[in-house]
């Protein structure tokens, strides 16, 4: 019998369900083995009852059930517990819902200071008061699923690899659920690493790192050795997928930590503090720190800064 | 009695959004609103980043769009910094851009719209989706995977991630196309460009003559619309300048770095997302559907309503063909699928075109930048409308301020106002049914947002 799978999106921007859809023809084999009982991306089941009259929102009982994206408002909220309470298993789906992700960037802010510039900018006609008639409230802050609810799996990524993703559904339908390596991007990165000690200062990506565009990976040096920030140290190896390769090495531009840490309780600003000073590398010469945790800022890890009364 | 008709979330679009239809004391409709819940804030979190950093985190902002944020952003920083990227730079990312066209608009129009022409639009939810047309039609449905896939692989396998991309960076492009891998690509756009004259036969033989009613009730409005023009006014979707036409097919033609003498945002209390409008017109904003102000319409309908002509020859033949039928500008909401098709047709000639540009494989691509104080305005045509990134710099480099336009703004009051009119045209004394519910997001879907 077809695995009943029911898939949400929160505070997302839709790219996990992509990498899904991406799988290819991959993905008719798996539409042969699940049963989507609901996903709006793709599928028309409504929350409040398919004429739009029911009272409350529901989701139908599911097997598993697959939620991308964090949690920043009421709504978000309503559906997580709704999904948590319909689904026999929860998977955290990309970097969003495990960690944060990019939107948690907003935790270094105040509501009010997010809400005033987006209603401010300088093509906007002010209104006299934020909008607020039917739409959900924001959160105090963005969060991570299972900062709210209780996660059963976590598949990091932004995206996640499509080969990931398949594997992850793949193994929850023969039940040998398949989990990331807890290997960082350094592990699997073929660039040549001679050892420590020559780099002392950090530069911005603002020019082409030295390599031959005719020859492989593995002869081009490692990013970090040639004096550009590279948070393949402190992030989850897999964004290559099958291939392996990290893919934005395979770019030929540094790895700036979208699969989270390389344990899922790590703090890739710490971590990556640590490991410029045990190498010799001034941090002073990072431009801000704040970054190092663009992709893992919920957990409390990001705050808004502290204002100096006047 | 009154009551309110709650179609939530409307699906089968990108991202969160609700319909809230109230009927009057005898069923018919009173109001209707189109309630848009998304406000990430990046135009304040990115405040304080390094400005070189931005295409790789603004382009998170949309999952299916990832490209044209990164490019748009790209643009913009080169702006703040003073850099100009080398031709080959330049080209890169507009093939990158435009094979990411290709990819997004197969994907919506199988993935996303087709259910409801192909199944039907009464048909049961559980069917009238990709998944019921890759039961129905097993064939088309391996060639429409095996197509996308392809698309995606070229991105990946060039530029290392198709989605959330990140080998456009300040200056240029981050790797040179080898020779190899000119010809394979190019190989797989030939295949590409091949069943995008499929897709669009299909359609005009098979699909849209079934729905010519529909497309003449369905979310019918009349308004202005916006695009990017070549100078030579043919269609461009990564550079050029902005042209908007009013509904009587007059136009203005913009700098984009010149937008906010142009556009407005007006904010409504019922959505997040704000409602860009054309204040050099000079009318105020009103979404009233007998007579709008300021209100104008962007993605593929819109571009191909105010492009004089398109460049290469297979899209310039289909666009030909459909001025003859619905004029320009055409205005019918539905018809934005069957221009969403000869744009994919562009987009396939053009990318053809760019790889057979001898310029493609040179090596210099990348120009150094420096950190600096300055301004930036980039634009391009996302699927869904003009995008426009605008950026200022500390001396160090630092973003101090930004300003984004999304392309699926621009159509979010014609949107709220498509649903009005479905709305009104197919809901009589309190008399609803899945059929009708769904015809009116159909009249969100056609936009694409």
């Amino acid at each position: 019998m077809a695995a009943r799978v029911a898939e949400e999106w929160l505070n997302a921007c839709s790219g996990c369900e992509i990498s899904l859809v991406d799988m290819g023809e991959r993905l008719l084999d798996v539409l042969q083995l699940v049963d989507f009982v609901h996903i709006p991306v793709l599928m028309d089941h409504k929350y409040y009852g398919q004429l739009g009259d029911g009272r409350h929102l529901s989701i139908p009982e599911a097997d598993v059930g697959i939620i991308s994206g964090s949690v920043r408002n009421t709504e978000h909220l309503e559906v997580a517990h709704e999904m948590r309470k319909q689904c026999k298993l929860i998977i955290a789906i990309g970097t969003c819902a495990t960690h944060g992700g990019i939107p948690a960037l907003v935790n270094t802010f105040t509501n009010d200071e997010i809400m005033g510039r987006y209603y401010s900018t300088e093509t906007t006609d002010r209104p006299d008061d934020f909008p607020s008639q039917g739409l959900p409230e924001l959160l105090d802050r963005c969060y991570a699923l299972d900062e709210k609810i209780p996660v059963d799996v976590y598949l990091p990524g932004c995206p996640p690899h499509s080969d990931q993703v398949f594997a992850a559904l793949a193994g929850l339908l023969t039940g040998q659920p398949a989990a990331l390596p807890d290997r960082s991007v350094c592990d699997t990165c073929p660039t040549i690493r001679e050892g420590k000690g020559q780099v002392k200062k950090l530069r911005r990506f603002l020019q082409s790192p030295q390599y031959r565009s005719d020859e492989p990976l593995d002869r081009m040096r490692c990013l970090l050795e040639q004096g550009v920030l590279c948070m393949g140290p402190v992030t989850r190896a897999g964004c290559g997928g099958d291939k392996i390769d990290p893919r934005c090495i395979s770019a030929r531009v540094p790895c700036r930590g979208c699969y989270g840490p390389v344990k899922q309780n790590g703090n890739q600003m710490l971590g990556m503090l640590n490991a410029l000073a045990s190498n010799g590398i001034d941090v002073k010469s990072l431009p801000e720190i704040p970054s190092l945790l663009r992709f893992s800022g919920a957990h409390g890890r990001l705050r808004p800064a502290h204002k100096k009364e006047n | 009695m009154a009551r309110t008709i709650n179609i939530s979330p409307i699906t089968r679009i990108e991202g969160h959004a609700a319909i809230k239809i109230q009927l009057d004391d005898d069923g018919n409709v009173a109001d209707s609103k189109v309630h848009f819940m998304s406000l990430r804030g990046f135009e304040k979190f990115v405040e304080g980043k390094p400005a070189e950093e931005l295409p790789r985190i603004v382009n998170r902002i949309c999952g299916i769009c990832p490209w044209h944020h990164h490019l748009a952003s790209n643009k913009a920083v080169d702006g703040c910094f003073g850099v100009t990227p080398p031709r080959a730079g330049q080209k890169l990312r507009e093939l990158m851009q435009t094979i990411a066209h290709a990819e997004d608009k197969l994907l919506h129009f199988f993935f996303l719209a087709a259910a409801d022409f192909v199944i039907g639009p009464d048909a049961d939810y559980a069917a009238r989706n990709v998944i019921g047309i890759a039961k129905a039609n097993p064939e088309l449905a391996g060639k429409v995977v095996k197509m996308r896939q392809m698309a995606k692989m070229i991105l990946e396998k060039f530029a290392g991630k198709a989605i959330h991309p990140v080998a456009g960076v300040v200056g240029g492009f981050a790797k040179p196309l080898l020779e190899a891998d000119r010809k394979e690509i190019l190989a797989q756009m030939e295949e590409l460009l091949e069943f995008a004259l499929f897709t669009i036969e299909f359609a005009k033989t098979q699909v849209f003559p079934n729905y010519l009613d529909a497309v003449q009730t369905i979310g019918v409005i009349n308004t202005g619309f916006i695009g990017t023009v070549h100078d030579d006014g043919s269609l461009n979707l990564y550079h050029g300048k902005i042209r908007m036409m009013k509904p009587d097919s007059t136009y203005t033609d913009f700098d984009p770095a010149d937008y906010t003498d142009y556009i407005g945002e007006h904010v409504e209390p019922y959505s997040f997302g704000k409602m860009p409008y054309a204040r050099f017109w000079n009318e105020g904003f009103s979404l009233d559907l007998d007579a709008p102000k300021g209100i104008y319409r962007s993605n593929c309908l819109a571009r191909i309503n105010v492009a004089d002509r398109i460049s290469t020859p297979k899209a310039q033949a289909e666009l030909e063909e459909f001025r003859e039928k619905f004029g320009r500008p055409a205005q019918a909401t539905l018809l934005y699928h069957w221009a969403r098709l000869i744009e994919e047709v562009y987009a396939c000639e053009h990318a053809i075109e760019l790889l057979n540009d001898p310029e493609i494989t040179d090596p210099n691509i990348r120009v150094p930048a420096e950190p600096k104080a300055g301004r930036g305005v980039g634009c391009v045509e996302a699927p869904r409308g003009t995008l426009i990134h605008d950026y200022s710099t500390d001396e160090n480099g630092l973003i101090t301020r930004a300003n984004m336009i999304v392309g699926t703004t621009h159509n979010l009051g014609p949107i709220n106002m498509s649903v009005h009119q479905a709305a009104k045209t197919l809901i009589h004394d309190g008399h609803v049914d899945e059929g009708i519910l769904n015809r009116v997001e159909m009249a969100v879907r056609a936009y694409d947002p």
